[in-house]
């Protein structure tokens, strides 16, 4: 299966008036067809400007810098507006986490939906229809005609979603990107898109890059996966073997903070990991993580841990060698 | 077992956790002294209240003495202008120069007191409206919609051309029909400061509604009231002037800005210095409290631009 | 929608009583209405002729229920000046008025729509000063000065337009420019400040995110969502730019009612003051009410509420 994406060196720091926060530090990683990738970490990681990044969607701010960021073969790290645009909504779709803001209120459902596929594909007005309602269909939504003619907010919150994901469809992109899909909804619509998304990524062979700080998440839908920490890889792996056999601290800890019912003996102490996660502004030396890594030791001060390569699919940024020598 | 947090020790560089933000109220302070357009305008105010102040010191004339074998001299920049009278006489021999300076005394107290009234009856009602809601907030709305009606200018000039021109009379209409955007400002600032929750600790700890409105309510709304009347400054002077332009406000001879483009109205043609020089006077006056209005907003609450 | 509707009636209804009894106590405020149509030279006959002439005498209820019930059926009495009816005397110059507001909303907006719009797309760079500071000095400038110096620039000065009447469209260009350059700033922040808001808002993002190109986004959703609010805008500023003719029409010496009002207060010609007052009033209260509805048009959320 073809490699989709491969991103390699990608940086994006913002300007702050208390310094330059380096939000994104040398993130790397690659997405293949037919494939999950999920990107997890707490909130302020940097994984959704990460995404951002990948379409050039960032803040006007912000400045982006990327080794390689290849995508179908195309190197797009110094790309025009204009070839980016060409490839948003066609050949790269994105999914935002506010369905309820999403649409805009004044046009209708169809208007929306078709608009990106007018464009990218000229296709005839009746052409774009019937792949609305084609995919409107696909997405699990009935009397999809009708819809057509209904406004945003005639609709709850998981509708929109389903809409969203349909309207990201509508070109037969390569590459969805889903940034946190389903935090915005309740909890029994959440296994629903989930399970949508799961469906339509292996029927389309796309590849899909998930974005979430939910672990529960990730065990359902993702086939591998990139731990972030403070704008940095720190572990990297197929899901069944990180969640398996979880080798940095962080990820360590955050399973931990997971009730396993069955795993986890009633009246234990649910795990959490104590600290705050530190702003990266400035020169940062050392391991991001220390102050807050039961395993930290005084090299860890000091030295810059790179994320290696472990085995097959396989990378961790942690300088207890122990560990990595598993 | 493991440790846990170190407090970063003085001097410990690499993690971020020692990065300071600026207070906002250094931000506030460090914004305002860099916005162009605030000191500006705060320049402009600040020389004309000292012509205002300093008035009879800086006359060269008497504002209302005639002369009328000195009329219609023009100003000095232009030939048969001389230094006597530097921005040259008006059609009955006065001054130009003293009036001018007299004639920001009427636009300054005129323009302040206005501001006071119409801040004093738009704040009231304004805070009310957004403090109590229901029923009273009703009735205010109605009452500016019934304000925003009717024509305020046409309204003026009929109430004034009916009682009598003065000052006074000025400023009583004035005030009683400008405070409507007191009114409709302070309302929706209080309407989101209410439901905030340091009004409710001192609703639960038992403060009567005076003092919540007093000590609570009103302090935070200090910035966009600040904003709101400084405009209103200069939409009150403006609003005299135009009065007094038509001829229903101050009264000849008072030497009122907008008094003087009306008696210089008829010379215009061939004397324009007579409107041009109270016009910008009046112009810059006027930029002046704008720019420091707006100066302040983009200060203090930038979003409302 | 129809209980929306109906509601904005009822209010507007409401606004048009209040603003009736303002205008029929406004020439009262003097005391004695029919000392002030008299004139100051009139004898005690002559005043106790008008009071029985104009009934004047009655109970004030009386009086008032009398004159809007006339004024309901479009007769607002005679003008003593004129001797002929209000009605047709308004009707001959209301045409002015309308066409010198509708020119001057126009320009307004076209004005301020580009630069409004250039702001919002480039924050906080040189356009976006340059915008404001355009919008500033439109608040600055007294409007009858403006149109005083229009006046010996381009009929005197460069002979381009003439001075003042009402014959060709050539007389109506310095009065729009005059009237409709003071409404800029109002619609020129507004269309900024929600653009800016809209620019920055998820549908946006969307939008950006399917690719579209920049002309869609920003003509096709971002101006369709701000300009909601600038159509209820167009309809209060076009209320307030009928108010402000009397200064305008004054200095063109257009035909207008604002013309006419002052005129008529300069002649204590009572009635057609208070027509006018009472006309300019509820032609604002029907307009924020065709504007409520509009807005309920453009925006399907609040058709829901």
């Amino acid at each position: 299966m073809g490699l989709i994406l491969e991103v390699e060196g990608l940086h994006v720091d913002l300007p702050l008036p208390a310094g330059r926060l380096q939000a994104v530090r040398n993130v790397r990683f690659e997405v293949s067809q037919g494939e999950t990738l999920s990107l997890v970490g707490e909130s302020g990681c940097g994984k959704s400007l990460t995404a951002l990044a990948l379409m050039d969607l960032l803040p006007p701010r912000a400045i982006r810098r990327a080794g390689k960021l290849v995508f179908e073969g195309r190197d797009l790290s110094g790309a025009a507006e204009d070839t980016m645009a060409h490839l948003r909504g066609n050949r790269m779709a994105m999914i935002f986490q506010e369905p309820m803001t999403s649409l805009n209120p004044c046009y209708t459902i169809g208007n929306q939906l078709v608009e990106a596929y007018l464009q990218h594909r000229r296709a005839s007005k009746r052409e774009a229809r019937e792949r609305a309602v084609f995919l409107l269909e696909k997405v699990g939504i009935t009397a999809a005609g009708s819809r057509l003619k209904q406004f945003p907010h005639q609709l709850s919150g998981g509708l929109r979603q389903r809409i969203m994901i349909a309207m990201g469809l509508m070109c037969g992109p390569s590459l969805i990107i889903a940034d946190e899909p389903t935090t915005a909804l309740d909890v029994t619509i959440q296994a629903q898109i989930l399970a949508l998304l799961a469906d339509l990524q292996r029927e389309f062979q796309m590849g899909l890059i998930l974005i979430t700080h939910d672990l529960g998440v990730v065990a359902r839908v993702a086939h591998r996966l990139c731990v972030m920490y403070c704008g940095q890889v720190v572990e990297t792996g197929t899901t069944k073997e990180v969640f398996a056999r979880p080798l940095h601290p962080y990820t360590q800890g955050l399973l931990r903070c997971i009730p396993v019912p069955g795993r986890l003996e009633p009246g234990s102490e649910l795990g959490s990991i104590p600290g705050l996660v530190p702003t990266p502004i400035g020169v940062l030396k050392g391991c991001t993580f220390r102050n807050r890594c039961p395993k930290s030791r005084p090299e860890c001060v000091v030295e810059n841990p790179h994320l290696r390569e472990i085995g097959p699919n396989r990378a961790l940024r942690c300088l207890d060698t122990l560990a990595s020598a598993d | 077992m493991s440790s846990y947090i170190s407090s970063s020790s003085p001097g410990e560089t690499g993690l971020g956790l020692e990065v300071v933000f600026p207070s906002s109220r250094q931000i506030v302070r460090r914004a305002m002294l860099r916005h162009k357009g605030f000191l500006m305008g705060l320049a402009v105010i600040i020389v004309v209240t000292l012509l205002t102040i300093l008035a009879p010191v800086l006359a060269t004339h008497d504002p209302y003495a005639q002369d009328l074998g000195q009329r219609l001299i023009p100003p000095v920049w232009q030939e048969k202008g001389n230094w006597d009278h530097p921005l040259g006489t008006d059609n009955l021999g006065r001054d130009y120069l003293s009036r001018l300076i007299y004639g920001s005394r009427v636009s300054l107290l005129i323009g302040l007191s206005v501001m006071l009234i119409a801040g004093l009856i738009g704040t009231t009602l304004g805070l009310l409206a957004g403090y109590f809601g229901g029923k009273i907030d009703m009735f205010v709305s109605f009452l500016i919609t019934v304000r925003l009606a009717l024509p305020a200018v046409l309204v003026a000039v009929a109430v004034v051309s009916l009682i009598g021109g003065s000052m006074r009379i000025v400023i009583l209409v004035l005030g009683l029909l400008v405070w409507d955007r007191f009114a409709v400002v302070i309302r929706a600032s209080t309407q989101q400061i209410r439901p905030l929750d340091y009004v409710a600790a001192a609703t639960s700890a038992g403060c009567s509604t005076f003092r919540i409105l007093a000590h609570e309510i009103l302090p935070n709304l200090m910035n966009n009231l600040i904003v709101v009347a400084t405009l209103e400054v200069a939409r009150a002077i403006l609003l005299e002037a135009a009065l007094s332009f038509l001829g229903m406000g101050v009264q000849p001879p008072t030497p009122s800005w907008g008094l003087m483009i009306s008696e210089g109205k008829e010379f215009m043609f061939f004397y324009p210095y007579l409107i041009t020089i109270p016009g910008v006077a009046l112009f810059l006056l006027l930029l002046g409290f704008n720019l420091l209005g707006d100066g302040i907003r983009d200060v203090t609450a930038p979003e409302g631009r | 929608m129809i209980v929306y509707t109906l509601k904005r009636l009822a209010l507007a209804f409401l606004v048009a009583v209040t603003v009736s009894m303002v205008s029929f106590m406004l020439i009262r405020v003097s005391g004695d209405p029919a000392i002030a149509l008299a004139g100051e030279a009139a004898s005690a006959e002559q005043i106790q002729h008008i009071r029985e002439h104009y009934g004047f005498n009655r109970p004030l209820l009386v009086q008032y229920l009398d004159w809007s019930w006339r004024a309901l059926q479009g007769d607002f009495g005679e003008s003593p000046y004129f001797r002929l009816p209000v009605s047709q005397i308004m009707g001959d110059r209301i045409g002015v008025t309308m066409t010198l507001g509708g020119y001057a909303l126009v320009f307004a907006v076209l004005l301020s729509l580009p630069l409004g719009i250039l702001a919002a797309v480039h924050p906080n760079t040189w356009v976006d000063r340059l915008a404001l500071g355009i919008a500033v000095l439109g608040q600055a400038m007294p409007s009858f000065w403006f149109g005083l110096i229009m006046i010996i620039f381009f009929s005197v000065t460069l002979r381009w337009l003439p001075v003042s009447g009402t014959d060709s469209w050539r007389h109506f260009v310095m009065p729009t420019i005059a009237l409709g350059y003071y409404g800029t700033p109002a619609f020129m922040r507004l269309i900024r400040s929600g653009m800016i808001e809209v620019l920055s808002s998820d549908y946006i993002r969307t939008a950006r995110a399917k690719g579209l190109r920049w002309p869609t986004i920003l003509f096709k959703h971002a101006l369709r969502n701000a300009i909601i609010p600038v159509v209820s805008l167009a309809a209060v500023q076009f209320g307030f730019m009928l108010g402000g003719s009397i200064i305008i029409e004054s200095v063109f010496a257009l035909h207008g009612i604002g013309y006419l009002a002052w005129e008529s207060i300069g002649r204590s010609d009572l009635p057609v003051v208070q027509a006018i007052v009472l006309t300019l009033s509820l032609i604002y209260v029907v307009l924020t009410l065709l504007s409520d509805i509009l807005n309920a048009v453009l925006d399907p959320r609040i058709r829901v509420k």
